[in-house]
């Protein structure tokens, strides 16, 4: 993920996936646009080019454009990628760009992931489940910082849904929690702030909708922008779920 | 068009910290809320703070000794005295229990190590053995302006942290979450507020929401410095657009912007300043710390105002670096070794690697001072209340509340977020369980209809006018340029002159794009004249403000000037207003006198009048321009002269 792009000279082809469900004349069809490349372009400032100086009605998602906000997930040459990160010097010159798959479709490379996580949230309950209400006048409750880091470690995903769109398994089975899902579940099952015994959490991690439903190709941890360890959530969770059943016999 | 009415007893448009915080409070009193968000809410922008939030807990050795009295002092002082003091005192003592609020929602704070550790403090590495009873509390780090550690952090994504919990929270309460939704037009009678006209950004389609309490909490308006802001893309200040096209609410000290010192040139994103708060340097073209002449006592962590008018002057004497995006300088973070970088300061890591293809453990960051903050925004009084209009609330950047005076302090904005959404929700709850929806429908409707002309007409328009993006562009290019760092009479009236003209440009642009849905190009449209109406303000408010103050420096007028400008802009414009009408209230009753900050200049124009005089009629001025009733009287949480013990 390098690569200042300096001495960029080349003529880049973007081959864009077009289709506005709001226009009833709208066919999914895959659009040409050229671009001369420049110093530092990403697919932030390349696609905001292309809107503004050759196709106005192009949509896709940007807030942040520094990889924090998450909202620019997209497929760079069949890989999920944020495009705000994505630098045009470390791709070829042909640049193929698609939605996100599993997510519902807005329009051009746009898709609805606030739905999905709100409903990832819902579903896995990915909140603090509270032993007492806040008290104002205390002191906080102490943490080691080894476990805050550790907390803070699942924390650091921005649910862009690269990894969502990169399982096989989230894109066969809609009901799959996902590996976002499955990271959210782990940081709450180490937050000692958190009731929810281990005992709470079997139901919905252990069956195939959660990490057994998970196929193990592990295109997620290539993909995550983020670089969340999800190998090591998963065999985090497999054996939060094998000691809880075991010491239930 | 498709349209509708629907309501809700509080109606939270912004979907960031601020907001949710308030729709939480709202709805644990037992309302029924609404959040209208442009995207969902954990890609709002507070989701971008990264250094940490100012809250003093006093829990490390370097923050021994601190009290909310020092926060109160560091947070007027950083003002430039252009702050409400009472409001800064709130904020100060109410900022460690929101803190630890979030902590209780499950913010993974940075936490005390007690027993040996290693830190840079101003160029030497030193070691500090933690008191090993604080050991487990949460930690402090270093930020600009302030006597004390009082920066609590969730490494360099303390904003990220914070949204992600307080939204889990949302979700628990049920609150529902409207996402891909922009505020058009608040809906009032002219002088009550009940709800606000929403554009559907996946359809294109308008809705009403009538609502007992209507809350505004959607961020800055750093984009009408177009591509020269650290801001999101969505921090186009449409909240504060809105509000002054009532033409009753005013907007506050609109010339305050704040420059942030280290943007990453020439992207212009943000690298905290938790990077020198942890002890990074600011290096010229001949690998030179400047700020340790420039500023002996604080060096790289005086004021953000400071350091970034520092940087410029330094650039304008040839000592930057040169490059084609024109000259920047370096940030140095090398000697804070790798395993500090890619723990403390992970995100800074990351992006350094991700935009510009450097490792900070070896190299130079290059860096320029960019726009940053709105310490301007919609005036209201100390519960939140805007100015002439009941049932309207603010809150956060959005707002001026104003704790921020003329310059905000890093990290007292993410906690401003949380400290504003516990108080602001509360009074915007009381309000609405004391109202009733007793509004005629044909209200909405009206306003409704108003949306759906504004969209027809852009529709309409055709032939071969200019194009909405170089407007923009232009807009960005000019205030950059002439309502940037340094200010002068000359070019503050060339601004005016520019944006005005683009404001007629704007009503001749033409669509290239009519396909149906929300149609990017016509949402932009829609937005474009409202920003170049807070451009103007922003450009005029600085042309008429004599003086230099925090952030808003007046090259033709050096000094602070407190005989004539210990003042508040406020101006209004309707949105069928010619022109704008400025106005000037007090900053509120003085506790702190005015004084020297610290840092930078010491010189300035003392007042004429007694404090005793200025603070006489301080209140009824406000009242007089706008201010609404507050739950407690004015003034009665100003714990006047406690300071004197800590100075």
């Amino acid at each position: 993920m390098t690569g200042n792009g300096s001495g960029a000279s080349r003529r880049l082809r973007f081959e864009i996936f077009r289709y506005n469900p709001e226009d009833a004349k709208s066919v999914p069809h895959m659009q040409t646009f050229e671009l001369d490349e420049a110093p530092y372009m990403s697919l932030y400032i390349a696609l905001n080019q292309i809107r503004e100086t050759q196709d106005p009605s192009l949509q896709f998602d940007f807030a942040c454009r520094s990889a924090i906000c998450g909202s620019c997930g997209m497929m760079v040459n069949g890989r999920p990628a944020l495009g705000c990160r994505t630098l045009t010097s470390d791709l070829p010159e042909l640049i193929r760009l698609h939605p996100l798959p599993v997510f519902k479709l807005i329009g051009d490379l746009s898709v609805d992931t606030g739905t999905w996580f709100r409903q990832m949230v819902e579903k896995s309950e990915a909140w603090i489940h509270s032993k007492q209400a806040f008290d104002p006048e205390a002191q906080e409750e102490r943490m080691d910082d080894e476990l805050a880091q550790a907390i803070y470690e699942g924390d650091r995903c921005i649910e862009c849904g690269c990894c969502i769109a990169s399982c096989g398994a989230a894109n066969l089975n809609a009901d799959f929690t996902g590996p976002a899902g499955l990271n959210r579940m782990a940081r709450f099952m180490m937050d000692p702030r958190d009731s929810r015994a281990d005992a709470d959490w079997f139901e919905v991690v252990s069956n195939s909708d959660g990490v057994f439903g998970c196929i193990g190709m592990m295109a997620c941890h290539d993909v995550c922008p983020k670089e969340l360890p999800l190998l090591e959530v998963y065999a985090y969770l497999r054996r939060k779920v094998l000691t809880t059943k075991i010491s239930g016999l | 068009m498709r349209s509708g009415l629907i309501s809700t007893d509080v109606l939270v448009i912004g979907g960031g910290l601020a907001g949710e915080r308030c729709a939480i409070e709202a709805a644990a009193a037992g309302h029924d809320v609404m959040i209208l968000s442009l995207v969902p809410p954990r890609r709002s922008h507070s989701c971008a703070a990264q250094g940490g939030m100012q809250a003093a807990l006093a829990n490390c050795v370097k923050a021994e000794g601190d009290n909310t009295t020092l926060h109160f002092l560091d947070t007027v002082r950083g003002s430039d005295w252009g702050a409400d003091q009472e409001v800064a005192r709130i904020f100060a003592e109410e900022a460690p229990v929101a803190v630890r609020e979030l902590a209780h929602f499950g913010v993974p704070w940075t936490r005390v190590r007690g027993g040996k550790n290693s830190y840079v403090i101003k160029g030497e590495r030193v070691e500090i053995e933690e008191r090993l009873e604080n050991d487990g509390l949460i930690m402090h780090r270093d930020f600009g302006g302030t006597a004390k550690w009082r920066a609590c952090y969730a490494a360099a994504a303390t904003g990220h942290a914070a949204l992600y919990a307080v939204d889990s929270e949302v979700v628990r309460l049920g609150i529902t979450v409207r996402d891909r939704t922009e505020a058009v037009e608040l809906i009032h009678d002219g002088s009550r507020c009940w709800g606000a006209v929403g554009r559907c950004l996946r359809t294109g389609s308008h809705f009403a929401v009538l609502a007992k309490a209507t809350v505004l909490a959607t961020g800055g308006y750093g984009r009408i410095y177009g591509q020269y802001t650290t801001n999101a893309t969505i921090n186009e200040g449409m909240g504060a657009v809105i509000a002054m096209n009532t033409g009753i609410v005013p907007l506050g000290n609109m010339e305050a912007v704040q420059f942030h010192p280290t943007a990453l040139a020439p992207s212009n994103i943000l690298i905290t300043e938790g990077s020198r708060g942890d002890g990074g340097y600011l290096l010229d073209k001949n690998l030179h710390r400047f700020m340790v002449d420039a500023e002996p006592e604080k060096q790289e962590l005086a004021s953000r105002d400071v350091v970034s008018r520092h940087m410029k002057q330094h650039m304008r004497d040839g000592k930057g670096v040169e490059t084609p995006y024109g000259p920047h300088l370096w940030l140095d973070l090398r000697h804070l070794g790798e395993q500090h970088l890619t723990t403390k300061l992970r995100e800074v890591f990351d992006i350094c690697r991700d935009f510009v293809g450097l490792n900070p453990a070896h190299d130079l960051i290059p860096v320029q001072p960019t726009q940053h903050y709105s310490m301007g925004g919609v005036r209201v009084n100390k519960d939140g209340q805007a100015y002439g209009m009941a049932g309207l609330f603010v809150a956060g950047e959005a707002s001026c509340w104003d704790m921020h005076g003329f310059n905000r302090l890093g990290g007292n904005s993410l906690a401003e977020t949380v400290v504003a959404g516990r108080i602001v929700g509360q009074m915007a709850a009381a309000f609405a369980d004391a109202a009733s929806l007793d509004v005629e429908a044909s209200i909405a409707l009206h306003a409704l209809k108003r949306a759906d002309a504004r969209v027809s007409a852009w529709l309409e328009r055709s032939g071969s006018g200019p194009n909405i993006y170089d407007i923009r562009n232009a807009m960005g290019e000019t205030m950059m340029s002439k309502v940037g760092i340094f200010r002068t009479g000359d070019e503050l009236v060339q601004a005016v002159d520019e944006i005005s003209a683009l404001l007629a440009d704007c009503d001749k642009a033409v669509l290239r794009s009519k396909v149906p849905g929300m149609n990017p190009e016509l949402t932009f449209a829609l937005r474009l004249k409202g920003m170049l109406r807070l451009a103007l303000v922003t450009a005029k408010g600085a042309l008429l403000r004599t003086e230099s103050r925090g952030a808003h420096y007046r090259s033709d007028y050096p000094l602070r000037d407190d005989a004539e400008w210990l003042n508040r802009t406020l101006v209004r414009w309707a949105a069928e207003g010619r022109e704008p009408t400025f106005s000037y209230e007090p900053v509120g009753e003085i506790d702190l006198p005015p004084g020297h900050r610290g840092y930078g200049s010491d010189e300035r124009i003392e007042m004429r009048q007694s404090i005793e005089q200025y603070n006489s009629d301080a209140y009824q001025q406000q009242a007089d321009h706008g201010r609404l009733a507050t739950k407690d009287a004015p003034g009665s949480r100003m714990r006047r002269g406690d300071w004197r013990a800590q100075a």
